[in-house]
């Protein structure tokens, strides 16, 4: 086999939906400036020139229409991927993503699908401030009926993608503009990834770290930390968090007997809160503590550096929840 | 042509009365449809059949009324009486094959598009035999093999999707097949969705994009309670925020079931040839309130009274009648007809089971995973499992 390459998040993500257009003519791609700006990203960077006006489609600043459009295209039976320049911005496309989208099948007695794909920026990218930083998963997370992918690197982002545009339920597919830079090992040769499997990127013994997204990246740098205190880590990457691949995480935490769980949305009735509550339920005799978490401060996001940095989960705060959690302040 | 006084009235010039514009007809660029008169020939068997199914609706809608108080339907439940030449009209207007969608006085709509009544009876019965198992209730009709895309509970909700329907159409003909497009997509909204951002939303997308989709406002004069001119501007002429989209506007009777087709027949023609948009104020009232909790205090007695002479029933009644189409025998015959249709469809609904505790956790998502059991096709369109088409892959089949 030849060497994988490395390629950027950014790549990723067009790969996987130039991949599948090819393959499909249902599949198509508008949003906010992806035809002829290229990208507000450059993510849909020589789309356009592929594949035509027709099939990358820049709309107006107008999110609930065009997510509604695209709604109203997937019930048709097309394969719609919108891009939102942020997830900030689907807040004001709130009823057709939650009210439609989700509910869709359900309501119709399963008379009408929703295959659409919603993707974009998601969480702080960097001094945005209050409005432009939303890690939606804690709001979103909580509503049935939608699938939720949170790659936290291009291998994953490209693997996930791919499987969320063949699908044929509503996918929210959650991104990071401080990731989308960030270079990693891709095969040529086409690959899928399945939803809802979670992924052990480090084996250790001591503690369970769980998290998705940009996180990751932070967990495993406090996991190296750790080890040179002799606190061996495991670090898993839950990769969707609907589906929630449970299991992993169990199998983990029984094995470590400690668990901290990083989440970059708001604490408060969030996916991390999720997590934590069915590990303690799943391991409440194999747990020596209760499960630690490291959230965004329950505030708006500030714009200041140093008050957006100490905002954000990291590899500080990180260790200071394991060696907690570990008992080894 | 017939004058009425319309709620409608109002907007800039700010009348004493919220009553006082004299309406009908399509006016805007009548010429410009080009399409022959000879189009528009309506046969006595037309004329005919969109009085019965006008019959059937109104039936069955003071029946829901009347299940409504016996408890047997639960929620919400607006009844289209009144409106019933707008739901009939329009869809002989369109082909059976061309979309559409509408808001949450839908009966009307599903009827008229072929639903067979005992699903839309059931549905509102919370009874398995429903046209969404029982899942929906009276907002969300929903019928596939009909071309009827719901059913929609939030106000404006649909009008995305109106757009995206036809847009998808649109894209199937032409990017995917490779012809021009072939149908047109007719999205329903009351005149309180007009003052909702998605409205304005999906008619700037409509405009730009060359969407083939009608927005036809079902303009009853009231937002729930809310005289028109007291939430809208403009009020007085809708078709004006259609030309600030650069949508051509048209204004139609909605009480008369053969204006609506002739008009909307030109209308949704035109649609079809230039793959464009159209808006439609279209004028009508409702008899009854919003909904069955609604005293109707915000309006007079006299008011009511002038519409009921204006029934869409009424006129065409009389119309059938002076043409020797229709006989005091003929028309009792074919009320009977109804009633037995509508008593056969509660019947057959009393009987319907309700939904096995199974369906808790059907039909939220195509592809099983979790708690989630996959989904498929209600009883009414055979009850089989989704098809492979929209199932999502296997990705370890894939992967390996």
């Amino acid at each position: 086999m030849s060497a994988v390459r490395e390629i950027e998040y950014r790549d990723a993500l067009r790969e996987a939906m130039s991949e599948e257009m090819r393959r499909d003519k249902r599949v198509f791609l508008l949003g906010e400036e992806v035809a002829e700006y290229n990208g507000a990203y450059k993510i849909s960077r020589g789309m356009l020139e592929e594949f035509g006006a027709r099939r990358v489609i820049d709309t107006p600043i107008s999110e609930s229409g065009f997510a509604g459009l695209a709604i109203g295209a997937a019930m048709m039976g097309l394969k719609p991927v919108v891009e939102f320049m942020s997830w900030s911005f689907s807040l004001v496309a709130a009823d057709p993503i939650l009210n439609n989208a989700p509910k869709m099948l359900y309501m119709s007695g399963g008379q009408f699908g929703c295959p659409v794909v919603f993707r974009g920026n998601d969480g702080a990218g960097g001094q945005l401030g209050s409005t432009h930083s939303w890690c939606v998963e804690g709001l979103f997370s909580n509503v049935p009926g939608i699938k939720i992918a949170i790659p936290s690197n291009p291998y994953d982002a490209k693997g996930l993608l791919k499987t969320a545009i063949r699908g044929s339920d509503p996918v929210f597919f959650l991104e990071s503009e401080r990731m989308l830079g960030n270079k990693g090992e891709v095969p040529e040769e086409e690959y899928l990834i399945p939803f809802g499997q979670a992924k052990v990127i480090r084996s250790g013994t001591d503690c369970t770290l769980a998290s998705w997204g940009r996180p990751v990246h932070f967990c495993m740098e406090a996991a190296e930390e750790m080890q040179k205190l002799g606190i061996s880590c495991e670090v898993i990457d839950l990769r969707t968090v609907r589906p929630l691949d449970i299991g992993t995480v169990v199998r983990s935490v029984k094995k470590t007997g400690a668990c901290v769980v990083v989440d970059q949305s708001w604490s408060f009735g969030s996916p991390g809160s999720e997590l934590a509550s069915q590990v303690h339920r799943h391991c409440f005799d194999d747990l020596d503590n209760y499960v630690h978490r490291v959230h965004s401060a329950d505030v708006p996001t500030p714009y200041a550096t140093n008050l957006e940095q100490e905002y954000l989960p990291n590899a500080r705060k990180i260790a200071e929840a394991v060696r907690s959690a570990t008992y080894n302040l | 042509m017939t004058s009425l006084s319309h709620p409608t009235a109002g907007g800039t010039s700010a009348p004493a009365s919220p009553h006082s514009v004299v309406h009908t007809k399509v006016y805007g660029d009548a010429e410009h449809l080009q399409v022959p008169a000879a189009a528009t020939h309506v046969s006595s068997e037309q004329m005919l059949d969109w009085f019965k199914q006008m019959l059937l609706i109104r039936e069955f809608e003071l029946r829901c009324m009347q299940a409504y108080q016996e408890k047997k339907i639960g929620g919400f439940c607006h009844v289209y009486i009144g409106q019933e030449a707008v739901a009939v009209g329009c869809t002989a207007a369109v082909q059976h094959k061309d979309p559409i969608v509408t808001a949450y006085r839908d009966h009307g709509h599903a009827l008229a598009r072929g639903m067979d009544p005992k699903h839309c009876m059931a549905e509102m019965f919370g009874r398995i035999g429903g046209c969404a198992k029982g899942k929906g209730g009276s907002m969300h009709m929903f019928d596939r093999d009909n071309n009827l895309y719901g059913g929609h509970g939030i106000v404006g909700a649909q009008t995305p999707l109106g757009a995206g329907l036809a847009f998808g159409c649109k894209y199937m003909d032409e990017v995917i097949d490779g012809k021009p497009n072939s149908r047109v997509s007719l999205c329903f909204l009351g005149d309180g969705a007009l003052n909702q951002g998605a409205f304005h939303e999906a008619m700037n997308l409509a405009g730009l994009f060359d969407i083939p989709v009608i927005y036809v406002v079902e303009n009853n004069g009231y937002s729930m309670g809310t005289a028109i001119a007291r939430g809208t501007t403009m009020a007085h002429s809708l078709i004006t925020k259609a030309a600030g989209y650069g949508i051509d506007g048209y204004v139609v009777d909605g009480m008369d079931v053969v204006g609506v087709y002739a008009d909307m027949k030109r209308i949704a023609d035109k649609c079809r040839a230039t793959s464009r948009p159209a808006f439609v104020d279209m004028r009508t009232y409702r008899y009854k309130g919003h909904s069955m909790s609604d005293p109707r205090k915000y309006r007079t007695k006299e008011e009511e009274e002038v519409f009921e002479t204006h029934d869409p029933i009424g006129r065409l009644e009389a119309r059938l009648k002076t043409a020797g189409l229709l006989t005091d025998d003929s028309l009792k015959a074919m009320q009977k007809a109804v009633r037995d249709t509508v008593r056969d469809a509660i019947t057959w609904s009393d009987e319907s089971p309700i939904p096995p505790m199974a369906e808790l956790y059907h039909d939220v998502f195509v592809e099983p995973w979790g708690p989630y059991t996959g989904s498929s096709q209600p009883a009414m369109n055979g009850g089989t499992a989704n098809p492979p088409s929209m199932r999502t892959i296997d990705t370890k089949e894939e992967l390996s």
